[in-house]
């Protein structure tokens, strides 16, 4: 390097020093607020709901007291656990087909207008009806019902990664696009150097509305199936539970699906975050 | 410094290195972006493209680069063996207004990017890649992302990415008009200076008269609807130019001249219309 260009980045440096700072960190008393505020919050809760039901003296086959409900999930583990197993199974299969096959038919879609113009008007018929009117024509048609119910779940989780990722597609940069072509980049190129990570943030803005509408289809399916037996889920074992007005259980069943939902939700939320961070708007404190 | 000054060749004399004949351009939606317009580039010009906007000059530069064909008339390139320049049209750099980088990806990923769509391998770029960054004063910000930089910086990283190829033709579209001046004016003095050392050609398009009398060897001076070429200047002030130049007599008379041109031009649009 001559002295005139060490000069000159030497001035580089200086004119434009804008070193990138590390975006701040939340502050330890932030952070433990931000923990402590829901968990205070859902203690005060638990134990208005524990007085309320003592001091009134609820009976429990209309509101069970916390304790009674961790009681029954607790004495019933055996049943729930397993009933869960299966739920799971069929949101977790159906969000899998879901993402699978939501990212697949995008890519097509967005191969021609008249794709797009030909198939996507059935993607919204199919989501738009309700899946318990149609599930008993899947019950039909399909041989077992853990079929059914796969189907039925993958039907409904499969619109938004189908419509999200299609909208990150088709949303790529003009510019780039432009660079992409004076480089001759092929097709396949340009699908997975720019498109596919362009539209990585939608697909998973689709994935988090796909993880939790995947257990709410896989429950309403078992509701429309109504399987019982060895192989029935957590909707069965509720209805059950009503039947039989051991409504601590039916509460336990209840907890335990909140509380998978609230877990699908946190997982997706996690992984969006941990594939964002460095770049995305979304997964970045705002520095101002 | 390494590399013979280079002189401003008028377009006349000796073998243009790119040559546009009476291209026209009329969008789809019926606008006429060019009209009947003829340009010879030489090698080793710097050419500042100047006209009020709407007057095609960007529609000029994506003909140039190969987006999107003209409605009219052919661009031929007369220096390369094959004359029609399809193997040249890999030697282009393309700098756009806004820096164009890919968020997702490193300062670093995005000057491999031309050489990745050749299949050169992450490791194997490697040395080009940084050389690049080099160039633009960047190597150090080579992990950093995007939104990390300043405007300035990743304008830099546009420049590395366009420079990686070592291309013969370097086409900006206003690229540093969104920036501030002082950074405007560091950039400039950083391009000349490239450009004096590795002695590509360049078109520049740019809405600033003293920017276009700053950094280039001729002006072409274009009028909006049709877009046209309205006047050809040439700008004779040897290099480097430095700051000394910007507050010098000739400095400010080819700025009046360039001005004048411009006024003339963005009048006679206005009785077009």
């Amino acid at each position: 390097m001559t002295a005139i260009e060490a000069e000159r980045h030497a001035a580089n440096d200086a004119i434009e020093d804008e070193v990138p700072v590390p975006p701040p960190r939340a502050s330890l008393g932030e952070r433990a607020l931000r923990i402590g505020v829901p968990v205070v919050m859902l203690v005060l809760v638990v134990a208005a709901w524990q007085a309320y039901v003592t001091i009134a003296e609820v009976p429990h086959y209309i509101l069970p007291s916390p304790v009674r409900i961790a009681e029954a999930l607790v004495s019933d583990w055996d049943m729930l656990g397993r009933a869960l197993l299966i739920t799971l199974r069929t949101t977790f299969l159906a969000l899998i087909l879901a993402l699978v096959g939501g990212v697949l038919l995008s890519i097509v879609l967005v191969q021609s207008r008249w794709i797009e113009l030909a198939l996507f008007p059935y993607a919204v018929i199919l989501q738009v009806t309700p899946i318990i009117a149609v599930a008993p024509l899947i019950l039909i048609y399909t041989e077992t019902t853990q079929q059914a119910l796969l189907i039925c779940a993958f039907l409904v989780a499969f619109f938004p990664v189908l419509a999200n990722t299609t909208q990150g597609l088709k949303s790529t940069d003009h510019n780039l696009l432009n660079l992409f072509e004076l480089y001759r980049a092929s097709g396949w190129q340009t699908l997975v150097y720019l498109k596919l990570p362009n539209a990585l943030p939608f697909f998973l803005a689709g994935l988090r509305i796909a993880g939790g509408l995947a257990l709410i289809a896989a429950v309403v399916a078992e509701f429309a199936a109504g399987t019982a037996g060895g192989n029935a889920g957590l909707a069965f074992r509720l209805l059950e539970s009503q039947f039989r007005l051991n409504i601590p259980r039916l509460f336990a069943a209840l907890v335990l699906l909140s509380f998978t939902g609230v877990l699908i939700y946190a997982t997706t939320s996690l992984i969006s975050y941990l594939l964002l961070r460095k770049w995305h708007e979304s997964a970045l404190r705002r520095e101002n | 410094m390494a590399g013979a000054p280079p002189s401003p060749t008028s377009a006349a004399g000796g073998v243009p290195l790119v040559s546009l004949q009476s291209i026209s351009k009329t969008f789809s939606n019926g606008t006429v972006a060019l009209h009947d317009f003829s340009l010879d580039i030489g090698e080793r010009q710097f050419v500042s493209l100047l006209g009020p906007s709407g007057c095609g000059k960007s529609t000029v530069l994506r003909i140039i680069a190969g987006l999107g064909d003209p409605t009219a008339g052919t661009v031929t390139w007369p220096a390369a063996a094959d004359g029609a320049g399809t193997r040249h049209q890999r030697e282009i750099g393309f700098v756009f207004q806004e820096p164009t980088l890919m968020p997702w990806a490193t300062a670093y990923n995005n000057v491999w990017l031309p050489l990745r769509l050749r299949g050169v391998s992450k490791t194997d770029a490697r040395d080009q890649v940084m050389e690049a960054l080099q160039m633009v004063g960047l190597e150090k910000f080579a992990g950093a992302y995007p939104r990390e930089l300043s405007g300035g910086m990743k304008m830099r990283v546009s420049i590395a990415r366009a420079l990686i190829t070592r291309p013969k033709l370097l086409l900006m579209d206003e690229p540093f008009a969104a920036l501030d001046e002082i950074t405007r004016f560091k950039l400039n003095d950083d391009l000349l200076h490239l450009w004096e050392t590795f002695g590509w050609t360049v078109v520049f398009v740019t809405h600033s008269v003293f920017e276009s009398v700053y950094l280039s060897n001729r002006i072409v001076v274009m009028a909006a609807r049709p877009g046209r070429v309205f006047a050809d200047l040439a700008v004779d002030a040897p290099y480097p130019r430095d700051e000394d130049f910007r507050t010098s007599g000739a400095y400010n008379e080819y700025c009046r001249l360039t001005s004048d041109a411009l006024h003339r031009a963005i009048l006679s649009t206005m009785a077009v219309s």
